[in-house]
């Protein structure tokens, strides 16, 4: 293994681009997504169902289907993950980065008690643990999310839980072997909104205790406000905008990011319709030219039909607009 | 949920499930104890030839003077261990090539795939006669014949769960917590692929009698003087006029057949209410 470089981000993804198809027919999902996360920092994902967050970051963990072809480079302390053998990604996953699915009631395996599948998380990085130990860590770690009678509830199935409880169970899963990073794939998009609020503050307090680098995948960009350090916008395979989360709320350069904020339900205005952004995203494969959002944006100019636009901003925010109105200085 | 486990719970135990069970247990207990539940050896010659049913031979006699009811009742000696064997080994060879096949998909499952289509396009009975006459007759050669016929009825139902299951999320939650493929298969996937496995196998348990039985009557299986049903009932064939030397082990296999049947629906309605 390649030792971890100094002063190397936790987790850095260059120019990463997810493809389907085969040779000839080329269908990208993910169309070059660069972003880095450090340790006890928490980046939020945010965009539309099929804008490519999702599967960027399985591509990034080796986890894409079979028909995905994967490139540019994703570096976890320092090291490349993008054509790493199989073996030694599975070295990582689990251990050193932890995975939270959005489903709790099909992510575990319904013939498995809980204490079977967290010994199980254990016992694949640690060969030399014994069972009785894994359970008894498993039992620890279900005190760590606060699920109440963890002695009894080991010995429970999957069917036995409620969402939340399978979702503090896959986090449980997630946190055993002490990762560095956990990457939360809509965590709480299947769960009621009361159980939603429980959910993250788990997370948020595993992060604190851990210091570990999160990831949050979702399309409620309201989820974020309270919970993301930074935030970057998915628009079709593309981050059109990536600031701090209280720069972005307060002077977002994206007209997707705003209608992204505008949709969110404000309860202190009486109003009949939601705010909500005309159209639908493109289809994989029929990408307008220039900016991909022109269709749907009520800015565009004919420029953004002729052309992509660039980077504009400095690292702390960026977006990618002809008329993203940001202090301007070195683009990244 | 209350209500369903109760709805449940009261198809359970329906009457041919009950039918069903108690014929195969009797015949179950045939398989154990036939020489204590008759008084005559099958392979003796205990009275004059082809007598009709009487209170001292309730199914009669054959053309060599043997008691009918004692041969029947031994003939679940041979073909009940033989339908469980043909039926283990034949889940067993299919269910691993099956789960392999549908597991890593690409060339390794074309090649079995294919080998199971050949073998499933030839009628079944054809196939076990082609190759238990290549053997040559003996139960044991008509058993690997059978497990030949067999074994790509569960390789192909193997396949499709496997198929079906690991696409599920659960196994992508394995994969991701660094689980091998192996060990994804084998504990992730496979015990959630088994029921319409076992619901099949049972059903095949009268099937694979039924075909034992076929094999012997036309010579390929059972050799003389063994009681097996499938030759009794060829002798009964030769012997128009006495309807009772085929009666006996026909009415063995029917119930046999029928038994494992009724088993098997139930356990098919049990556990997979929705594909009725």
């Amino acid at each position: 293994m390649i030792p971890a470089t100094e002063n190397a981000p936790l987790f850095e993804v260059r120019d990463l681009r997810v493809a389907f198809g085969r040779a000839g027919v080329s269908l990208e999902a993910v169309r070059g997504i660069s972003l880095t996360v450090d340790h006890g920092e928490v980046l939020g994902i945010v965009g539309e169902s099929g804008s490519g967050k999702s599967i960027g970051m399985l591509g990034a963990l080796g986890l894409q289907p079979d028909s995905a072809r994967v490139s540019g480079s994703v570096r976890f302390k320092g090291q490349e993950l993008v054509g790493l053998p199989r073996r030694e990604l599975r070295k990582l996953r689990g251990a050193r980065i932890g995975m939270i699915f959005q489903d709790p009631l099909s992510s575990l395996n319904p013939v498995m008690t809980i204490g079977a599948q967290i010994a199980e998380a254990l016992l694949l990085h640690n060969e030399t643990l014994s069972a009785r130990a894994a359970l008894e860590r498993a039992e620890e770690l279900l005190t760590l999310v606060a699920i109440p009678q963890p002695d009894r509830r080991l010995r429970q199935y999957p069917h036995e839980f409620s969402g939340g409880m399978r979702q503090r169970v896959m986090i449980a899963m997630a946190v055993a072997n002490d990762p560095d990073l956990l990457i939360a794939d809509e965590p709480t998009t299947a769960l009621d909104v009361t159980v939603q609020a429980q959910i993250m503050e788990v997370l948020a307090d595993l992060r604190r205790r851990l210091d570990i680098g999160l990831i949050l995948i979702t399309h409620d960009l309201g989820v974020l406000a309270g919970h993301a350090d930074r935030v970057a916008v998915v628009y079709a395979g593309e981050i059109v905008e990536q600031a701090s989360v209280d720069d972005l709320f307060a002077r977002p350069g994206h007209p997707y990011t705003r209608g992204l904020i505008a949709s969110i339900p404000d309860m202190s205005v009486e109003r009949d319709r939601l705010n909500s952004i005309e159209g639908t995203p493109p289809p994989l494969g029929q990408l307008p030219g220039g900016c991909a959002f022109h269709p749907r944006c009520p800015l565009a100019q004919e420029i953004c039909r002729a052309s992509a636009p660039p980077i504009r901003g400095r690292a702390e925010h960026i977006a990618a607009c002809h008329f993203a109105d940001l202090p301007e200085g070195s683009t990244r | 949920m209350a209500t369903l486990l109760l709805a449940r719970r009261h198809t359970w135990l329906s009457l041919p499930l009950i039918v069903g069970l108690a014929v195969v247990g009797f015949w179950l207990l045939a398989t154990l104890l036939a020489p204590q539940m008759t008084a005559f050896d099958p392979l003796d010659m205990v009275a004059r030839r082809l007598q009709p049913p009487s209170w001292q031979h309730w199914l009669g006699t054959d053309a060599l003077g043997r008691d009918v009811l004692a041969r029947t009742l031994h003939g679940a000696r041979h073909s009940l261990p033989i339908a469980v064997v043909v039926v283990s080994v034949a889940v067993a060879i299919g269910a691993m090539l099956g789960a392999v096949s549908g597991f890593l998909g690409g060339q390794v499952d074309n090649a079995i795939m294919r080998l199971v289509d050949i073998t499933l396009s030839f009628p079944p009975m054809l196939l076990a006669m082609a190759v238990a006459a290549s053997l040559g007759p003996g139960l044991g050669n008509a058993t690997i014949a059978m497990v030949i016929v067999w074994w790509p009825v569960y390789a192909r139902l193997m396949r499709a769960q496997v198929l079906e299951v690991r696409e599920r999320e659960h196994v992508e939650a394995a994969v991701a917590a660094g689980a091998s493929r192996p060990r994804i298969l084998l504990k992730h996937i496979l015990p959630l692929c088994w029921t319409p496995v076992l619901i099949s196998a049972t059903m095949d348990l009268g099937q694979v009698i039924l075909l034992a039985a076929s094999l012997s009557f036309i010579g390929l299986g059972a050799t003389p003087p063994t009681p097996e049903w499938g030759s009794m009932i060829s002798d009964g064939a030769a012997q128009f006029y006495s309807w009772w030397v085929a009666f006996g082990p026909g009415l063995a296999i029917l119930t046999i057949v029928l038994g494992f049947n009724f088993i098997g629906d139930a356990l098919h309605d049990h556990f997979d209410p929705r594909s009725k």
